[in-house]
């Protein structure tokens, strides 16, 4: 009775915060400008299932594409088994589906342990690639102190949560074997790793420490899975949720599409209509100049842009593709996304605790991000082809762009001359445009 | 051939108008194809291939203007509208129904930018068009002359290739010369870019341990390329200069697919 009241008590608290962090990124994703990305919702849907649910991209690198689908397949069928935990936690009961569900239980459980093992060994793999072989992109200056911490957290735990499995089903069918199970009589469950590891490794203890063991498996499991669910929301381990949304609100056009800004299109077109007058009263409805053109802060940004910072988990495929990191230039997308999450979260902290209207004085552009590393993009969309779960780290620094040009003028001198030059005889180059036809005739 | 015969045709839009008539296609030649000394070969290669295979085009002329994508990546909005709006005025005024580019920069900003501002027009990128006429059957290659058996490598422009998901069109057009097609290391959706897109062309590159160019000529070389194939005057300028550093301009040949299928064609 009284761990039911524990199981009850930990289950609203766990959901519970996890739902008050949830609703605070929520908040911080809405900080961002609109965008309308509610068109094609067939096209949306046939996205998200091949990229987020289908891991279409994580399959250009076959090996690691193959470990992570096993966590990840391990991960979606332990989900289900959650659904028992939980109702054994709040009934009281012992394995709640076993005589309910028959052999589609066993065939269910078995299942979830194969997964389980392919998950621990991927997980140990992982383990090992991120701190023992040099894969470059794992070693970058944006992967020290917490990013490093969190890599390794995340996977500790699922090594803790998968030999909680292991003993609960281990301990449990040897119980079962020696016919002192809470199940009635004696025999296998017949689930495919447990019924082979129990004689080996469970049945060397006796009846009180296996009661223990199972317990220690059953709590220790579900205790993890709490742990995880709350530490999800401050870890990079969060794109296990966003995949979903952020690929279904992706940009389906043409990667080399910028968006036009509308608002320096309403200046550019009143500039050529000769009827405009500078001093009226704007009309209302009309499109009002925004408060500033690109981006300097993060809510400047889109929400999406925004999304993308939030489901980012930082695995550097954007940045082992991008030509300027390649080539030793201070440019990483992927530091972008993570300075992009990092100063949203701190712009969120802000808000809720010193009002709506708080500045610190600081910046996304600046304080996180240089004007250095923003000039060194070539807009190869390289990244955004690379990101397994559509992030588009280009349109943020192009908004970076926006910014210092339009706002602030600071543009690299080389820059400056040929914005000049477009803007004087309508090529990057100081050439009239009389001429423009000479080569014919050359 | 007399110099006679060898004279290009190109009309522009204001002339052909003014003797009645209208282009079938307009030739957006770009700044760098009218202005850009290697470039200009590629945008006379393109009239050859135009002009031989009767193509009914014409180009702006003095009329044209920057399409305004540099200064659009370069963060300029305003000098990009500035040009948009009246550039699109300009070809709408002409009625142009389809344009060919000789350069992917062009290409993505008129085909992906252009119509949210009001365009409504077809665009090709020339590798395209030139791909199209020889699946019809107008521009017959007998044999691919003197690349025929040659190693080439096409360097994929990631304007044409990830932005616009164009990868075919130059490698059908390149089978074409019965050379031996060899992919770089890093190709189509996986190129690598040349290092002058995002208005790098016209700065100097952010402080690093090596040049883009450099980086990208190595993987041509490496495939023991006879010509690296191009299909944007920014990369062959980039790749040019890549060469010039290995000093293999001897053996390693940097040209436009406009100018390999013009010079097979014997044009």
């Amino acid at each position: 009775m009284i761990s039911q009241l524990l199981f009850i008590v930990l289950l609203v608290v766990g959901f519970g915060f996890f739902s008050f962090n949830i609703s605070k990124i929520r908040k911080n994703i809405s900080l961002g400008k609109p965008l309308d990305r509610s068109d094609n919702k067939a096209q949306r849907i046939k996205t998200t299932l091949l990229v987020a649910l289908g891991q279409k991209k994580m399959f250009q690198r076959i090996v690691p594409a193959l470990l992570h689908l096993f966590i990840y397949v391990a991960f979606l069928f332990t989900s289900t088994e959650l659904i028992e935990i939980i109702a054994d936690g709040i009934s009281g009961s012992h394995r709640f589906f076993l005589n309910k569900l028959g052999w589609i239980y066993v065939l269910l459980i078995s299942t979830i342990e194969v997964l389980s093992v392919l998950a621990f060994i991927s997980t140990l793999y992982f383990l090992a690639r991120r701190n023992l072989l040099q894969v470059p992109r794992f070693k970058m200056s944006e992967m020290t102190g917490w990013p490093k911490l969190d890599g390794n957290i995340i996977l500790y735990l699922e090594i803790v949560l998968l030999v909680c499995v292991f003993t609960m089903n281990g301990a449990d069918e040897a119980l079962f074997l020696q016919g002192k199970s809470h199940v009635a009589g004696s025999g296998s469950f017949g689930f495919l790793i447990s019924s082979f590891t129990a004689p080996y490794f469970f049945n060397y203890f006796d009846v009180e420490t296996l009661i223990i063991l199972e317990r220690v498996g059953w709590w220790g499991h579900i205790l993890v899975v709490f742990g995880f669910l709350n530490y999800l929301p401050y870890s990079k381990h969060f794109h296990i949720v966003m995949a979903f949304p952020n690929t279904y609100f992706s940009n389906l056009n043409n990667k080399g599409a910028f968006n036009n800004l509308s608002s320096v299109k309403e200046e550019v077109l009143k500039m050529f209509d000769p009827s405009f007058d500078p001093y009226a009263t704007p009309t209302e409805g009309e499109a009002s100049v925004p408060d500033r053109f690109g981006a300097k802060d993060v809510e400047d940004l889109t929400w999406k842009s925004l999304m993308d910072a939030y489901t980012c988990t930082e695995c550097g495929r954007c940045t082992s593709a991008c030509p300027a990191s390649q080539t030793g230039k201070l440019l990483s997308p992927r530091k972008i996304i993570m300075d992009t999450r990092d100063r949203l979260e701190e712009v969120g902290a802000n808000k809720r605790n010193n009002g709506p209207d708080f500045k610190d004085n600081k910046s996304l552009l600046g304080d996180y991000i240089s004007e250095e590393e923003i000039w060194a993009c070539t807009s190869c969309n390289a990244c955004v082809q690379e990101c397994p779960v559509s992030i588009d780290p280009l349109s943020i620094i192009i908004d970076l762009r926006r910014y210092l040009v339009m706002e602030e003028s600071k543009v690299p001198s080389e820059l400056a001359g040929m914005l000049t030059n477009i803007e004087n005889n309508g090529a990057p180059w100081q050439f009239a445009q009389a001429d423009r036809n000479n080569w014919v005739d050359e | 051939m007399s110099n006679e015969m060898n004279k290009l045709r190109v009309p522009t839009v204001a002339e052909m108008i003014a003797n009645n008539e209208r282009p079938d296609i307009l030739f957006w030649v770009g700044c760098s194809g009218s202005f850009d000394d290697r470039a200009k070969k590629i945008s006379k290669a393109i009239v050859k291939i135009l002009n031989y295979c009767n193509i009914k085009f014409a180009i702006l002329g003095a009329e044209e203007s920057c399409t305004g994508d540099p200064a659009k990546r370069a963060g300029n909005e305003f000098a990009f509208m500035m040009q948009a709006i009246q550039n699109i005025e300009l070809l709408k005024g002409y009625e142009i129904q389809k344009i060919v580019t000789g350069c992917p920069h062009c290409f993505n900003t008129l085909k992906n930018e252009y119509p949210e501002l009001g365009a409504d027009f077809e665009v090709v990128h020339h590798t395209q068009l030139i791909n199209q006429l020889i699946r019809e059957g107008r521009l017959l290659l007998k044999g691919g002359g003197k690349f025929e058996g040659k190693k080439i490598t096409f360097h994929d422009p990631c304007y044409l290739g990830r932005a616009n998901d164009v990868y075919e069109a130059p490698r059908e057009v390149l089978e074409k010369l019965d050379a031996e097609l060899v992919e770089m290391k890093r190709s189509k959706a996986k190129g690598l870019c040349c290092g002058a897109g995002g208005a790098q062309m016209f700065k100097d590159a952010e402080k690093g341990n090596k040049e883009i160019n450099i980086e990208r000529t190595q993987d041509a070389i490496e495939v023991n390329a006879d010509y690296i194939a191009t299909g944007c005057p920014f990369c062959n300028t980039m790749m040019t200069d890549g060469i010039k550093h290995f000093e293999k301009e001897e053996k390693v040949k940097v040209l436009d697919i406009a100018e390999l299928i013009s010079n097979a064609a014997d044009l």
